[in-house]
């Protein structure tokens, strides 16, 4: 396995190489604990890093006088990041190894950008939260993974790095992830893996370290190869948005009448009976083109067109789910918030709430709490969110939204607020309680259990 | 009747995980659809280029078995290499499709535009292009643009709103959360989509290989005329290239890329069929635009600075 993880887009067949699959994942790390020196390694030891890429980073370096290439220059693209030397935005980067695809989103690690690290999250499999062995678990560290439990990322990985500069110590590693451990896996984070690096030197990131013999686990990379991606269909509730109605209306195909969508959660069968949200018609599954194909089974996230029994009325912003299983439409949405734009979210306020692919108008009734990240704890009816603030909101709709909750689908219980006067995207919702019930305690309450959780 | 188009792993991933081409595929669909279901007078950039010829089979999948429901601009810079022009010409008819061209020649004509002293025409694209967007009252415009082509189209963001001078301000963009992108925009304003954000050279090649996908001839290898200027091999041809200090030699190449004939370049190369490319990109060491593009080169910020002002 070593091998495949140090010899990336080595000449394999095209069948090989297509057959690799995808990885979103997110970094989150405060400003010095070597967030860019990671994001660095991961992308040189992969050879990602070509050599115009290097050798342009090295004239850039040496044109500031640095003596040493600055690897944070093959992450800062913009000019305000390279003259103040921050990172200011979310980037996308993207590298391969024989078994995986990867996308990461490389978020800024600055207290103020909470909004950058919820954007990178929302998309994210897997969250790697960076420490500095040095100083711990600090109140940046809960933060961030506070956000990846609220964002219910599946997989969180602890990245404590620096470990050259406490020798290598396997005590300070345990005490350390411990602490985590216990922190992340009360707000509900159903997987955690800690894992000992120098990103500087290069311990356990891409290649196992010779300086921690003590560690048995899996480098960062590995972990990140190996990590599974897709969830269990069997538990999750099957959605399609309507995108989009294809009706070619041509000699060749005068009836067709496809609802387009991408499959948000779950899978859909032909012959399935199915209710079409918010109007509540039923029909049944005649048919799925597979972009074309037509196929029997399609899943999340295939992008499909549904063939119905029944000429119903569906249209854009209409949900398609199985009969039975249908979520609860309501025009009263509780959810929590996380504001990102510039200009406050404030009780009273007209908005719009995108849904899936539903738009409709909307208004705060009420901020009950703002949540202080650094230690949970919630600051009753703020009245308004600023940047970067997390709230929880009630919204009243002016249509009725068939809104999952966020802990079921993160594709189907997320919105977004948007300002009518000018499309500012104003925060990113999430439906439902904030943190997920710790596994545990959830266990213990049984299946009467009407448990609000970690809501706040 | 079943057929179920997809590789899974082996072993760590269940049997419903998408190969990453499956996953990106269906993701460019997505917005596709997305755009055709939001917009009201969409357009796609084709400059007959292997990104946007990718653009054009997406889009002919995620509305099969009707047509596509946009129309096609090219953005003719007066330099472009003959064989693309006639893929261009051909796949329009082909698909029935209705193409715009603005064309850069036309400007320097008028006297609107000036010929730079380099002979460059890539960076005078932005005039004609922000104009015809302007004149057509395009509200959404489809972009080939990559994040792994350049460290500021990293930050560019799939929906990205450009004002009525078409600007990008990095600074200013909406961030994008899950799937749901926001693309609402004021009168004047419009919307550049970047379906392909997410993919990279490679998988773009393996995408083209999977569907067997047609190519214009240049970007396999061939025989051609070229001459160095600035560390690159450029087409001889009327545009303005050899000078008098500069050789024209025969050699063995293909493109990367597909832009201006006088800003692109070609490597040497024998690769003849889509494997062999494929092989060929997986071993290089130098990206796409480094390899081949002479006006990232023109200062660190220069991808930056060129989208600042309405390019794509």
């Amino acid at each position: 396995m070593s091998n495949s993880t140090t010899e990336p887009v080595k000449p394999l067949s095209t069948e090989q190489l297509s057959a690799t699959t995808l990885l979103r994942f997110a970094t989150a790390g405060s400003v010095d604990d070597g967030k860019s020196t990671l994001v660095g390694r991961l992308l040189h030891d992969s050879k990602s890093v070509l050599t115009d890429q290097l050798e342009a980073v090295e004239r850039a370096s040496a044109s500031r006088g640095a003596d040493a290439p600055d690897l944070a220059l093959l992450t800062d693209g913009l000019r305000a990041e390279r003259e103040q030397g921050i990172t200011i935005d979310v980037a996308y980067r993207y590298f391969a190894t024989a078994r995986r695809r990867f996308i990461l989103a490389d978020t800024p690690g600055h207290v103020q950008y909470t909004r950058n690290m919820v954007t990178g999250a929302s998309t994210a499999d897997l969250a790697v939260v960076l420490v500095d062995a040095r100083n711990g678990v600090i109140e940046q560290t809960r933060r961030h993974a506070a956000v990846a439990a609220l964002l219910r990322v599946p997989h969180v990985v602890l990245a404590v790095n620096k470990m050259d500069l406490v020798a290598y110590e396997e005590t300070v590693f345990a005490k350390i992830a411990e602490e985590f451990t216990a922190y992340a896996g009360e707000l509900g984070v159903p997987e955690i893996t800690a894992i000992p690096i120098s990103a500087l030197a290069g311990d356990n990131v891409v290649e196992p370290s010779s300086n921690m013999d003590w560690y048995g686990g899996p480098t960062v990379l590995e972990h990140l190869e190996t990590v599974p991606v897709s969830h269990d269909l069997a538990t999750c509730h099957a959605r399609l948005p309507v995108q989009y109605v294809i009706r070619p209306q041509t000699a060749e195909h005068p009836d067709y009448r496809g609802y387009a969508g991408q499959i948000a959660a779950g899978a859909f069968r032909v012959g399935e009976s199915v209710t079409v949200l918010p109007s509540g018609r039923t029909s049944k599954v005649t048919g799925i083109d597979l972009l074309g194909q037509p196929v029997d089974v399609a899943w999340t996230p295939q992008s499909v067109t549904l063939l119905l029994e029944d000429d119903i009325d569906i249209s854009r912003g209409d949900l398609i789910v199985p009969s039975g299983d249908a979520p609860a439409t309501t025009q009263d949405v509780e959810a929590t918030v996380c504001h990102v734009a510039d200009a406050a979210l404030s009780v009273g306020q007209r908005v719009l709430l995108k849904h899936t692919t539903r738009t409709v108008k909307a208004i705060v009734k009420e901020i009950p709490s703002r949540l202080t990240l650094d230690d949970l704890s919630q600051h009753p009816e703020p009245g308004r969110l600023v940047a970067n603030d997390i709230g929880r909101v009630k919204i009243r709709t002016a249509e009725p939204l068939a809104l999952d909750s966020y802990a079921d689908s993160r594709r189907t219980g997320s919105f977004l607020l948007i300002d009518p006067s000018d499309g500012t995207t104003l925060a990113a919702g999430m439906a439902g309680d904030a943190f997920a019930t710790p596994a545990d305690e959830a266990a213990q309450a049984g299946a009467a259990a009407d448990e609000e959780g970690w809501d706040f | 009747m079943t057929t179920v188009a997809t590789v899974t792993d082996e072993g760590t991933d269940s049997p419903y995980a998408l190969s990453h081409l499956d996953a990106l595929e269906s993701e460019a669909v997505h917005i596709f659809r997305e755009v055709a279901g939001e917009f009201e007078n969409p357009v796609i950039l084709f400059s007959g280029g292997k990104d946007s010829i990718l653009m054009l089979h997406l889009a002919l999948k995620a509305f099969a078995p009707a047509a596509i429901p946009f129309s096609l601009l090219h953005v003719d810079t007066g330099h472009n290499f003959p064989e693309v022009l006639e893929y261009r010409d051909r796949v329009v008819a082909e698909h029935g499709l209705r193409l715009h061209v603005a064309s850069v020649q036309d400007y320097i004509d008028r006297g609107v535009l000036k010929e730079r002293p380099d002979g460059t025409r890539n960076p005078l694209q932005t005039v004609p292009l922000t104009e015809k967007i302007a004149q057509e009252r395009f509200d959404a415009v489809f972009g080939g643009g990559r994040r792994d082509e350049e460290k500021a189209r990293a930050k560019e963001r799939v929906f990205s709103l450009r004002d009525e001078f078409s600007q990008w301000d990095p600074r200013r963009q909406r961030p994008e959360l899950w799937q749901l992108y926001n693309g609402r925009h004021a009168p004047g304003e419009h919307v550049r989509v970047f379906p392909l954000s997410n993919w990279t050279e490679l998988d773009v090649w393996q995408y083209i290989a999977r569907e067997h996908i047609e190519l214009p001839g240049i970007y396999f290898a061939h025989e051609r005329e070229v001459f160095q200027r600035a560390g690159m091999w450029l087409t001889a041809g009327e545009w303005g290239g050899p000078k008098e200090s500069e050789t024209v030699e025969k050699r063995l190449v293909r493109y990367r890329t597909v832009g201006d004939m006088s800003c692109t370049g070609a490597v040497d190369s024998d690769a003849t069929t889509l494997d062999a490319v494929i092989t060929e990109i997986a071993a290089s060491r130098l990206t796409e635009r480094g390899a081949t593009r002479a006006d990232d080169k023109m200062s660190e910020a220069a991808m930056e600075d060129r989208k600042r002002e309405g390019y794509f």
